[in-house]
This record gives C-alpha cells, structure tokens and sequence, in this order.
C-alpha cells in the first residue's frame, strides 16, 4: 500500500480491546485484579476506551442472536406442558379448536416459530420484537415463552421481569401469566416482575385487565389504569397508585441503571442481588436500615461499594466472593 | 473525586464512579457509534485507506469534547470533528482535496431520512446481524455462532471444535472485531436510501 501514514496503532489498540473484551465477558475466570487492570487500560486514553466500546456494543448487539436458538427443545418443556397446557386449553375454549389439539405438536415441529423461549442471563436484558410489532424487555435473569397464534398473544414469565409494550389488536388479546397472575393488555404498557413469593404488576400506559387465578377459579380481577400497581402474594392482593416518577424508577434497569429515593441498604442490596453474581451482604440492622438514594449502573457492584464507603460512610469488606457492608 | 491528569483525558480515575464518564460512554454507544457507516463512507470516499486511523481520532476528540459537555445533537457535530480530522489530515500531507471534503453534505443529507419505526428496526437488527455473521470466515463464524447462538461456554466450544480454550479464545477475539467491521463499516445501506 502507497499509504502515507497507515498508523499500525488503531488496528493494535483494536486488537487489545477485543482480547479484553472476550477475556472478561467469555472466559470463566475474571478476577478483581483482572477488572483493575481493564479499568487502568480503558483509563489510559480515549483510543483504548472508545475501542474497547465499540467491540462491547457489537457484542451485546449480537447477543441478540440467542432469539436463532429456537430449534433446540425449549427447556423444561415437559414441565410446562403438565402446568401450562390446562390453562392454554381453558383460555383456548373460545378459539378454534384446532388450536387446542394443535398446540403441543405445532409448537415444537410443525411450526417452531409460534413458539419460543427467550432468556435474559444474570446481569443481562433484551428486548424481543413480536411479529406483530409489540415489544418485551427482559430484564436479568428473566425467562419467558411466547406462543403466537392467530387468535392470539400469549406470554409466559416463567421468572423474573419484563416490560410489555402491546399492540392492541381486539381480535388477537395479548395475554401475560406469571405465577398466580394473569394480565390481558386492552392496548398497554405494563410491567410484571416475579419473585419468590411475591408478583408486581405496575401499569405505565394504557388500560389491562389483571385477574387472579386461585385454582381453576378467577378469585379477583382488577381494572388497571395508568399508575396502578399489583402487588399480589400468596395471602394477599393489593392495588395502589403510583406517580409517574415512582414507576419510572422502577424501571431504571431498562437503561441499566437501579434508581433509589431513601431506600433502605438491606433493599438496595436486594436489588443488585438480582443483577451481580459478586452480592452484597448487609450486616447489622443500623447498616441495614440506611437510606439510598440515587441512580447506579445496575451491573457494577464495586462502584456502589465505594459509594457507600466513601460517601455513606460505611464500612465495607470484600471476602472474595461478596461485598459485606456494615456499620 | 481527584482527576488523573497524566492520562490523555480529563476523566475519573478507574476508581471513581466517574458518572460523566459513563454518560459518555452512553451517549457514545447510543448516537455516535451508528454513524460509524456514514463516516467510514466519508473517508473512503475522500480516497482514504487510513480510515481506521481516523475513526480512532474522531472517536477520540468527540469523547474529550464530551466530557466538557455532552452535543446534542451528536451528528452534525461528530461530522464537524470528521471533516476537521480530515482537512487536518490533507494539509498536513500536502493533497488538495476540497472537493472529497466536501462530499460530506451530500452523505450528510441523505441520510437525514427519518429512520425505520423501532419495531421494524428490532427486526431489521437481527437480520442485519444475520447477516453479518453470514459474512464471518468459517473459521470464526462457528465459535462465534456456538457462543452467541447456542449460548455455550468457551470450554464447550473448545471440546465441540476439538481445540484448545486458547484457540477459542483467539477466534472470539478475531470474531468481535470482524464483526463489529461488518456491521458498522461495510453496512452502508443502512440509513440512507440514495
């Protein structure tokens, strides 16, 4: 090449960053040392740092390819055919038979793509686009199944959370389960969120039906409008308003940030809990009970840490494996 | 928080939580790293081959730039900074070539279209990336398809290629940046429909 001035350094720093890169996001061991020297390396210079960006969008971009992994039997299929098929047949009762009797075979043969599995892994998202153009955001550690017939949308959140942008189509109800809960969109931005022992509900935009399955029975169902939020638990059910600024907090994650006004530690641990395999443990109920407030990156554990040693003035231990915060 | 002057830019120390920095590194992301086609464009239209250089230096004197304050909107500014990277760039080397920086405009405008609605994008996203991996060698296309796809871990990859961690490594390594070339410097349909 009659290049003036091929610099050999762009194409140098490019390859370093891709070797940072799959070293920490694909390589089973990565330690705190591992993560210094990364941070000393993208602090250097902006050559280094805007590298190593680049090569990290692309690579979460292309986690997207994990919607392709559709022929592979969707796990604990088994399982969920014992679970879900009564309901589906039950919700399916106004539809064209043939959709009942057609359904575990065209799932998983005749037609794969009417259904399939998508996962958000620890610490990750991902946004799946329907045919219909309605959206689902999965936040960590998420696992949903979604069937799309031509009577209808249904969602299984098998565990986690995700936020539902709907659609409305009055001939093909988009319908939602998760645990005991059941959410039928009337043209809706909603999001559920499935823990143990405890399903949410919040409604950001438009009207839902919520009902309650107990057994082969609704035992309750709710009108939702904008702000409602669902809180149901294995002894009780309850629907309160929200503010907007309430619900747009909780749903931080979506641009990868947790959000807290005044929430206690023993919370805020909680929730990076949900996010980190590095966790925070809380010692004390004095530490417990401090109040959070503030905005941080959902995935960076270490970077709270120093927040709450340097600004709150607590004391914090690393043993390894966890964070351990006291007073 | 105390700033690191002996680096090349004004940011946080890596212990800071350096929250500017993050901005950056989202507004980065989000608004400046998709007109990586239309600068690649702009550069191999002006006869450039250097063109990787010069997206470094672009990249480089937006993200200094945003640190001080974040532009908005981002294009007309990182465009700014690309043809005065490259008028820099053709004095220094002593090549007129008023004309090739010009061109800009007309890349500019053409790509001013209001983009595809987000659910078409969504789509388009994975079968742009379809695509892209298409395009990989065979060589790197398998590790990455298995990892990214299949979700399997570097040591199963290795044990399904009967190759070592090492290697698997390496070809990821490879595979992210032949990726990231495909996607952003050669998808230059994307955009723009002249």
């Amino acid at each position: 090449m009659s290049e003036p001035r091929q610099s050999p350094d762009a194409r140098g720093i490019e390859e370093e960053a891709a070797e940072w890169l799959i070293k920490r996001r694909d390589c089973e061991e990565w330690s705190e040392a591992d993560q210094a020297a990364l941070d000393v390396w993208l602090a250097q210079s902006w050559a280094h740092s805007t590298a190593f960006w680049r090569l990290e969008a692309v690579w979460g971009r292309a986690d997207r390819l994990d919607a392709l992994r559709q022929q592979e039997a969707p796990r604990g299929f088994a399982q969920m055919r014992r679970r879900v098929l009564p309901i589906l047949i039950r919700a399916a009762a106004g539809v064209a038979a043939l959709a009942v009797v057609g359904v575990p075979a065209s799932m998983m043969l005749l037609q794969p793509e009417l259904k399939a599995t998508y996962t958000a892994p620890l610490g990750g998202r991902q946004t799946i686009t329907l045919r219909d153009g309605s959206q689902i955001e999965l936040n960590t550690n998420t696992v949903v199944r979604v069937a799309e017939t031509s009577g209808e949308r249904k969602v299984w959140l098998d565990k986690g959370e995700a936020y539902f942008t709907v659609k409305h189509d009055a001939s093909r109800p988009f319908v939602v389960i998760a645990a005991n809960g059941r959410i039928t969109d009337l043209g809706t931005k909603f999001f559920v969120r499935r823990d143990a022992n405890r399903l949410e509900v919040a409604l950001v935009e438009g009207s839902a039906q919520f009902d309650e399955n107990l057994g082969r029975k609704t035992a309750r169902s709710a009108l939702l409008s904008p702000g409602d939020v669902v809180v149901a638990t294995a002894s009780s059910l309850s629907v309160t308003k929200q503010n907007g600024r309430v619900l747009k907090d909780k749903l931080g994650w979506r641009h990868g940030v947790l959000i807290f006004d005044n929430t206690p530690l023993v919370e805020v641990a909680a929730e990076f809990n949900r996010y980190n395999r590095t966790k925070l443990v809380v010692e004390g109920d004095a530490a417990a009970e401090t109040g959070i407030g503030g905005t941080f990156p959902a995935n960076d554990v270490a970077a709270f840490t120093r927040v709450a040693q340097g600004v709150l003035g607590l004391k914090v231990k690393n043993n390894g494996t966890d964070f351990v915060i006291s007073q | 928080m105390a700033e690191t002057p002996e680096t090349d830019r004004g940011m946080a120390s890596s212990l800071g939580p350096g929250p500017a920095t993050s901005e950056v590194k989202a507004w980065f992301v989000r608004e400046v790293l998709p007109l990586e086609p239309l600068l690649i464009r702009f550069f191999r239209r002006s006869g450039r081959t250097d063109v990787e250089d010069l997206r470094q230096d672009v990249y480089m004197r937006v993200c200094d730039a945003a640190m001080e304050q974040i532009p908005h909107p981002a294009k007309p500014f990182v465009l700014a900074v690309a043809r005065n990277l490259l008028i820099d760039r053709v004095r220094r080397e002593h090549i007129v070539s008023i004309e090739a920086v010009e061109n800009l405009d007309a890349l500019n405008i053409a790509t001013d279209d209001p983009g595809p609605d987000q659910n078409l994008m969504a789509r388009e996203e994975l079968r742009r990336l379809q695509l892209a991996l298409d395009k990989l060698p065979r060589r790197l296309r398998a590790p990455v398809v298995m990892r990214k796809i299949d979700g399997l871990s570097r040591r199963e990859i290795a044990q399904r290629l009967g190759v070592s961690e090492k290697t698997v490594e390496k070809q990821l390594t490879q595979g992210v940046r032949a990726l990231a070339d495909i996607l952003y410097g050669e998808s230059t349909d994307i955009g723009s429909k002249s």
